[in-house]
């Protein structure tokens, strides 16, 4: 290529370019100076304050939930330290790699992954979420050995609540588990900063704010990826309150052994205080299984049992009271002026004048002429018939609310039911009806619409024991401080008497009732073999299916559902009561047949083995005496 | 041809300024990896191999540079392709090539050889170029440029481009032509965007626009480092004790964002410092433009100071939040043995061509 170049030209055409390079150059540079000088002049208190907040973040520090005890001190309710696998989601870079490594480590079942999922979408990804809690020791071994290889998943030393009495205390004690979104809807979030469980029934639910203490705050220097560099300063969390309840776990042992085999509830009251001695409701479950969260299968199988063992049936159960108010419904009467001289002939069944309904007496032959006092002792359907038309429901309902039926009782356990003692008021309101003369007479013998619960059952037989002071149920009987451990005991909450216009009243009905058990015709006599004290009680037998008018009940061609329930309400020692019980059984024939020997061995239990107020003789001397 | 007066002779003060800036790389890189000898003493050894490789380049005459840099150029071509190829084999982005000891990046090789090559070419004939030289010159630049984006890396590929195009400003293309291309560009941008570019390319890009739209995802990274300077303020820190930098919030702290490191420890008045350093490294090294012997080395010598100051400005630029984030690191602070070579030998090219002018009378 020939060219003829100009060599001054070409210096002068780049010098000239590098010239206003050099111009470029400048005003790029002091754009880039200006731009620095805004950011770290003008903007400068502003981006401390953001790099401030990068590093400095407040990290909360939960309390140790208060401990439950029961009235003699064994631990109910208690924090255990375990080892939980834990992932921080927004440390983790391939979250389903991440899983299935450490499946291969630790055993991880669908249950855990798909729990795990579950609280991935629910909470924010900077917290941390249980994959697997309550490792075992190999499992905490593995995972510590392995740890640094999985950045996002920790091995974390957690409090874990336990209940070393499992299935003696799930419907009284209840469980905690993991705050869920409903939860977050209704508390505080300042409250439970960091806070993982929350007490979902029983008393973990009722005394949530006693137990859970208050959670402290640390202020901590944090790098980017959140691990703590330094810690700042910090406020100590304070431990939950202990409470003591008043249940005693070797009698509420001894009533779940007694129900065993047998859906049912016992309710076991000490009349002065009102304090709680026994809950149980039978079938229970493994409250333990809960805390974590219940696997699929475990809940459905629980849910779906024909025995219904989530239910607790001392305080939801309701059932109809049958013939354990009878003594109640004599006070009424005698309160409204007919007393236990009124004489009654029982054929055998009652018929509403000019009526063609025959209503039968439980002993088809009848228990010819009786008196107030041996309607009661043999159960005597006829004469509570009779009563009860005399009485009329109005007067009844306004007698027996007064010692507390049909109402909550007020026990310190959330969402109690009222029970149902029906007026026409209330039949006009509910049912849109207007009240029958024959509903009158059923109620006599508490049938038909009315209903009560085991626990309000044993609530008017401490009424009853107390003779008329109402003093409210409760399992709380103190609560203790953990560091100064100076106890705050709970004082009885009375709530009336119920004043009859004699008191005799009361000591007539209650003698009654202790024939029931004493007397040689008593309903309840088959119990009494070998009783070292006085007691006072009632059986009762409820229909569950009415039975045709030409047909007799037999319990064995009855299919189990429609079977009657067995109940049985009573105190004891008669004149200085220390136990008020109520005996459900459901389906289980008879009141003396099945809840009246319940009541009689755990009663026998509680003074004899329990309070040691009488000296329990070798159980064969008297049976040989008997013989003899 | 006259021989060299001295052939020991180097360019004191373009030496000295790189090598306070060397020195101050180390200093910043210790504080960046949380006080790490380990890699303090690897960069130590990259700085040593760079200055090395340097002075080798100062004693090779730009008039050998300038008969190489055809060759230089097509092997360079040649690596780019192999690079891609294997990159496309090995499924994902692959820009350099293993060669035991370190790892050769051709896209590095071309800031060099593509200024060289488009300096070669338009001094073929006498300036201004003509058309068919110019032309000749776009696609000596757009072929690598291109294979480079598709590598895909698009903040070096960039880089290519403008190193090749400041070549043909300098060779004095009509003020015309300059316009009609930056209008053309206002054309062809828009178009990239649409059809070219990654989504991530993309989203870095929209992040520029507004961090603050997405401080947790796109922009935290940005955020992070305009928080790291702007609390530095006039003063800094100090050493050591940028809490940005210390607790790891700054993204890619060793590397592209040094600088967020250095402006929170250093403050304002360390950024200027640092500024005035490179201002003297690009001007130095364009008075050593203006003064060369021939037209080959004037663009050459300019063409490398002018990229130098641009990788300065768009990384500078990125970091403090007026440049979209396109992966461009600080000429020699950041971590990176392969760029630092790169600088090196632009260094060394420099200090050539302010030798034989300098042999050739001039003084300065």
């Amino acid at each position: 290529m020939i060219s003829i170049r100009n060599h001054p030209l070409e210096r002068k055409i780049v010098q000239g370019r590098i010239i206003f390079i050099v111009g470029l150059i400048s005003i790029l540079v002091i754009l880039l100076v200006l731009r620095l000088g805004y950011l770290q002049i003008y903007q400068h208190q502003k981006f401390i304050t953001l790099a401030q907040n990068n590093r400095i973040n407040f990290s909360p520090l939960p309390p140790v939930r208060g401990i439950i005890y029961d009235r003699n001190g064994e631990i109910l309710a208690q924090n255990i330290r375990v080892f939980n696998l834990e992932i921080l989601p927004n440390k983790v870079q391939d979250l389903d790699n991440l899983l299935s490594e450490l499946g291969q480590l630790i055993e991880l079942t669908d249950v855990h992954l798909k729990q795990f999922r579950i609280l991935l979408k629910q909470r924010p990804s900077f917290e941390r979420q249980t994959l697997k809690a309550n490792l075992n020791q190999q499992e905490t071994a593995i995972l510590a050995v392995n740890q640094h290889r999985y950045p996002g998943a920790e091995l974390q030393a957690r409090l874990q609540r336990h209940y070393p009495k499992g299935e003696l205390t799930a419907h009284i004690v209840g469980y905690v588990g993991r705050i869920s979104p409903a939860d977050l809807e209704n508390i505080d979030n300042q409250v439970y900063r960091g806070m993982e469980y929350i007490g979902k029934t029983g008393i973990e639910a009722s005394y949530e704010s006693t137990l859970l203490g208050k959670s402290g705050i640390e202020q901590v220097e944090t790098n980017a990826h959140g691990r703590i560099v330094r810690r700042l300063q910090q406020t100590t969390p304070n431990t939950g309150m202990a409470i003591h309840l008043s249940l005693d776990i070797k009698l509420q042992q001894k009533s779940i052994e007694a129900l065993a085999g047998f859906e049912g509830a016992v309710v076991a009251i000490e009349p002065q205080s009102g304090e709680i001695l026994a809950f149980a409701s039978v079938p229970g479950y493994d409250s333990n299984l809960f805390v974590n969260g219940i696997s699929e299968a475990d809940y459905a199988s629980l849910r779906t049992s024909e025995r219904k063992p989530l239910v607790n049936r001392a305080i939801y159960g309701r059932y109809a009271p049958g013939s354990t108010i009878k003594g109640f419904i004599s006070l009424v009467g005698m309160e409204n002026g007919i007393g236990h001289s009124k004489t009654v002939f029982c054929p055998g069944w009652y018929s509403l004048p000019g009526g063609k309904h025959r209503y039968r007496c439980w002993k088809k032959s009848g228990h010819g002429l009786l008196d107030g006092y041996n309607a009661i002792v043999q159960s005597c359907d006829v004469y509570f018939y009779t009563l009860a038309r005399q009485l009329g429901i109005d007067r009844m309902y306004e007698g027996m609310t007064r010692f507390g039926f049909g109402k909550s009782t007020g026990i310190d356990m959330l969402g109690e039911p009222s029970g149902l003692m029906p007026s026409r008021e209330w039949k006009r309101r509910v049912r849109n009806q207007t009240w029958y003369p024959g509903e009158t007479i059923i109620t006599g013998i508490g049938q038909g619409y009315m209903l009560v619960t085991p626990l309000q059952l044993a609530n008017v037989t401490a009424v009853l024991a107390n003779r008329g002071k109402k003093v409210t149920p409760r399992f709380l009987s103190a609560i203790e401080h953990p560091q100064t451990q100076v106890k705050q005991d709970i004082a009885p909450k009375i709530t009336g008497i119920v004043k009859l216009r004699d008191d005799r009243f009361y000591e007539a009905v209650i003698n009654s009732m202790r024939d029931v058990v004493h007397g040689a015709r008593g309903t309840a006599r088959g119990i009494n073999r070998g009783i070292q004290y006085e007691m006072a009680g009632k059986t009762g037998t409820v229909q569950v299916k009415s039975i045709a008018q030409n047909l007799q009940y037999e319990k064995k061609n009855v299919e189990k559902k429609f079977r009657d329930h067995s109940l049985f309400i009573g105190f004891a020692p008669l004149n200085d009561p220390k136990i008020a019980i109520a005996v459900v059984v459901e389906h289980a024939g008879s009141g003396s047949g099945t809840a009246a020997p319940i009541a009689r061995k755990l009663i026998d239990y509680y003074l004899l083995d329990r309070l040691k107020l009488f000296d329990r003789q070798a159980p064969d001397s008297k049976s040989l005496a008997d013989q003899g | 041809m006259r021989q060299t007066d001295n052939p020991s002779y180097i360019d004191l003060p373009l030496l000295t300024v790189v090598l306070m800036l060397c020195a101050l790389s180390l200093i910043v890189l210790y504080s960046a990896t949380g006080e790490s000898f380990d890699q303090l003493i690897r960069r130590s050894i990259h700085v040593g191999f760079a200055l090395v490789v340097m002075l080798v380049f100062t004693r090779i005459p730009p008039s050998m540079l300038s008969r190489w840099s055809p060759n230089v150029y097509a092997v360079g071509l040649g690596l780019l392709f192999i690079v891609l190829t294997i990159g496309s084999i090995g499924k994902g982005a692959q820009r350099w090539i293993d060669l035991g000891i370190f790892q050769f990046q051709p896209a590095e090789m071309m800031k060099i050889a593509v200024p060289m090559m488009v300096a070669w070419t338009v001094a073929r004939v006498t300036l201004p170029p003509n058309p068919i030289f110019i032309i000749l010159s776009i696609f000596i630049v757009l072929i690598p440029t291109t294979l480079v984006i598709l590598q895909p890396d698009l903040g070096t590929g960039l880089l290519i481009a403008l190193a090749g195009i400041v070549v043909i400003f300098l060779a004095g293309i009509g003020w015309k032509l300059v316009v009609t291309v930056l209008l053309s560009l206002a054309v062809i941008v828009p178009a990239m965007w649409v059809f070219v570019l990654h989504d991530y390319q993309r989203s870095r890009v929209l992040t520029l626009f507004d961090p603050w739209a997405d401080p947790l995802g796109v922009g935290y990274h940005i955020i992070q480092s305009i928080i790291a300077i702007g609390s530095g303020g006039v003063q800094g820190k100090g050493w050591l004790s940028g809490t940005q930098s210390q607790l790891e919030f700054i993204p890619e702290q060793r590397t592209d964002f040094i600088f967020a490191v250095y402006a929170e420890e250093f403050g304002l008045i360390g950024v200027i410092v640092l500024l005035m350093l490179y201002l003297f490294l690009v001007f130095r090294g364009l008075s050593i433009a203006f003064h060369a012997r021939d037209t080959y080395s004037r663009l050459l010598a300019g063409g490398l100071s002018t990229t130098f100051f641009f990788y300065v400005f768009v990384n500078i630029g990125m970091v403090s939040g007026i440049l979209p984030v396109v992966g461009i690191p600080l000429p020699l602070m950041s971590y990176g043995g392969t760029s630092m070579v790169t600088l090196m030998i632009g260094f060394g090219i420099l200090m050539s061509i302010a030798r034989d002018s300098r042999s050739r009378g001039w003084r300065r």
